[in-house]
């Protein structure tokens, strides 16, 4: 009979603290809602700042002449898990009559694009990367497919 | 100064020096169902814009803030919304009980607005057994959910309305228990009777370590009562889909949305005029100046802050703690509320006859 009393009190004394810590969490969020994580998206759109490590889309990087740093090796279309890059090569005949392996199109489809980030960690040369931007959608799928390498741009000199 | 007394006072007389009595009767009845209807539908924007604001700023949200400035406008939109909606009734529903269970509802919550008293002299019928008036009737709102659940031809529906049922008949027990503390120490069971014993102090503070254990009880009990989480079994989204309500659309969805905040009310009332005061300030011992000051503040807001805070707490459990399963549900009322409520209103009886309250 004393034990079950013991017990009892104990189970209701332990209930009310663990409610009662509880109450004291939520209340202090109450209290400091202004600490909040939400960001006000299209109110706060030109102070947007994003992690660093956000990933929105693959980009190729283009230095000013128009060059980048993609040999065409196809590492990332291997590294890719769901066939979201298409690399297609032409060969470039050079100032010494030789032929040389350079990319025609990279080819992008965003709509299959997971944001794994494989093909950036596959890249030998870091001509890709990931970019911030995340306002994607558009009225067409078509639109989604895209090609990296800008037109007319050539691989930069001591790339190899 | 103007004061709610006053007011109705000169809407009496004035009335009074042109029409015969029995007119007088009756303007003043449809005078007071206006009121009553639009202090629901103002009850009902505020509650459910608090209650979204209250949970927004527990879970580090922002809540609504687009409607109008800071989003204030957000439940009248809500509201358009469900007004505009199509109220269709199910094929295989018992259309007279569906259409008639929501105002039940309603109904019985507005009856339960007639003893309370809002400001000093000023409640609607202050009639001797205001307590046990508001017991009585307020056990009889099951019968709307318990329409509702049967009527709507739904498994789900029906379950909801039966653990609701459950539920209520239960916590009614410890719910008046608690009250009959109160009003075992005032002596009285007419509402105006219970906020005049407490001029001297709150029966919260008056009544010692029972008294809060009583009001504790209350709380628990009531919130139990109007179906609110942490005992939303009638509802209980994530097994019933919606509980009772599951098959109401539009208006009527919304009748039952109003009863629920509209019942928090009347609880939230009935629990701040027996324990918190009701409209009378709060005064400390001696404190001359300090009375003073709290004495100007009108009754009206001491009662409708008292309300408020105990809603606001209210709202903080349901955000707070999660969902009873329906067997622990019963087992907290039977095991745990409903001796210690007996055993409290011993020692509650005990501290009323030496008089050892303050």
């Amino acid at each position: 009979m004393i034990t079950f009393l013991k017990q009892y009190f104990k189970d209701i004394y332990q209930a009310i603290s663990s409610l009662l810590k509880g109450m004291k969490l939520t209340g202090y969020y109450f209290t400091h809602h202004k600490e909040i994580i939400t960001q006000q998206y299209p109110d706060n759109k030109s102070t947007l700042v994003l992690p660093e490590r956000f990933r929105g889309e693959v980009v190729m990087l283009h230095d000013e002449n128009n060059e980048h740093a993609c040999t065409g090796c196809s590492a990332c279309e291997l590294a890719c898990p769901n066939g979201t890059i298409k690399i297609i090569n032409k060969f470039e005949v050079n100032a010494e009559g030789k032929k040389k392996k350079a990319i025609d199109a990279f080819v992008y489809h965003l709509e299959l694009c997971t944001m794994c980030n494989l093909c950036i960690v596959a890249c030998p040369t870091d001509a890709i990367k990931m970019a911030q931007t995340f306002e994607h959608s558009v009225f067409d799928r078509s639109l989604l497919t895209k090609q990296l390498n800008k037109p007319n741009s050539k691989l930069r000199e001591g790339v190899e | 100064m103007l004061r709610l007394e006053n007011i109705s006072s000169f809407i009496h007389t004035s009335l009074s020096n042109h029409l015969s009595e029995t007119s007088v009767l009756l303007l003043e009845m449809t005078i007071i169902a206006l009121a009553a209807i639009t202090l629901f539908a103002l009850l009902g924007l505020i509650l459910v814009l608090m209650e979204r604001k209250v949970s927004a700023w527990i879970q580090i949200r922002l809540g609504p803030n687009r409607v109008g400035p800071k989003g204030i406008f957000q439940t009248a939109a809500d509201t358009l919304k469900l007004v505009l909606k199509e109220g269709f009734v199910p094929d295989g529903a018992d259309k007279f009980l569906y259409k008639l269970a929501p105002f039940v509802v309603m109904i019985i919550a507005m009856i339960l607005l007639a003893p309370i008293a809002f400001a000093k002299n000023f409640a609607i019928w202050d009639l001797n057994i205001g307590v046990f008036f508001i017991t009585a009737i307020s056990s009889v709102s099951v019968i709307g959910i318990l329409m509702a659940g049967w009527a709507s031809n739904n498994q789900y529906s029906l379950l909801g309305a039966m653990r609701s049922g459950a539920q209520i008949i239960s916590y009614e027990i410890s719910a008046g228990m608690a009250i009959l503390s109160i009003v075992v120490l005032t002596g009285s069971l007419q509402i105006s009777d219970i906020v005049a014993s407490q001029s001297n102090g709150w029966w919260l503070f008056k009544g010692h370590i029972p008294a809060l254990i009583a009001f504790v009880i209350y709380i628990i009990a009531v919130t139990a009562e109007t179906n609110r989480a942490p005992f939303d079994m009638a509802e209980a989204e994530s097994e019933l889909t919606g509980g009772f309500h599951t098959e109401y659309a539009g208006m009527r969805f919304a009748l039952f949305f109003l009863a629920e905040y509209i019942n928090i009310f009347i609880v939230c009332a009935i629990g701040a005029t027996l324990f918190l005061g009701g409209w009378m300030p709060f005064h400390i011992g001696n404190w001359e100046a300090f009375n003073h000051i709290m004495d100007y503040i009108p009754s009206s807001i001491w009662f409708l802050s008292k309300t408020f805070f105990l809603i606001f707490v209210i709202m903080w459990f349901r955000w707070t703690f999660p969902r009873l399963r329906i067997d622990q549900l019963l087992q907290l009322e039977w095991k745990y509320l409903l001796p210690i409520s007996l055993f409290n209103l011993l020692l509650i009886t005990l501290i009323a006859i030496k008089g050892w309250h303050f």
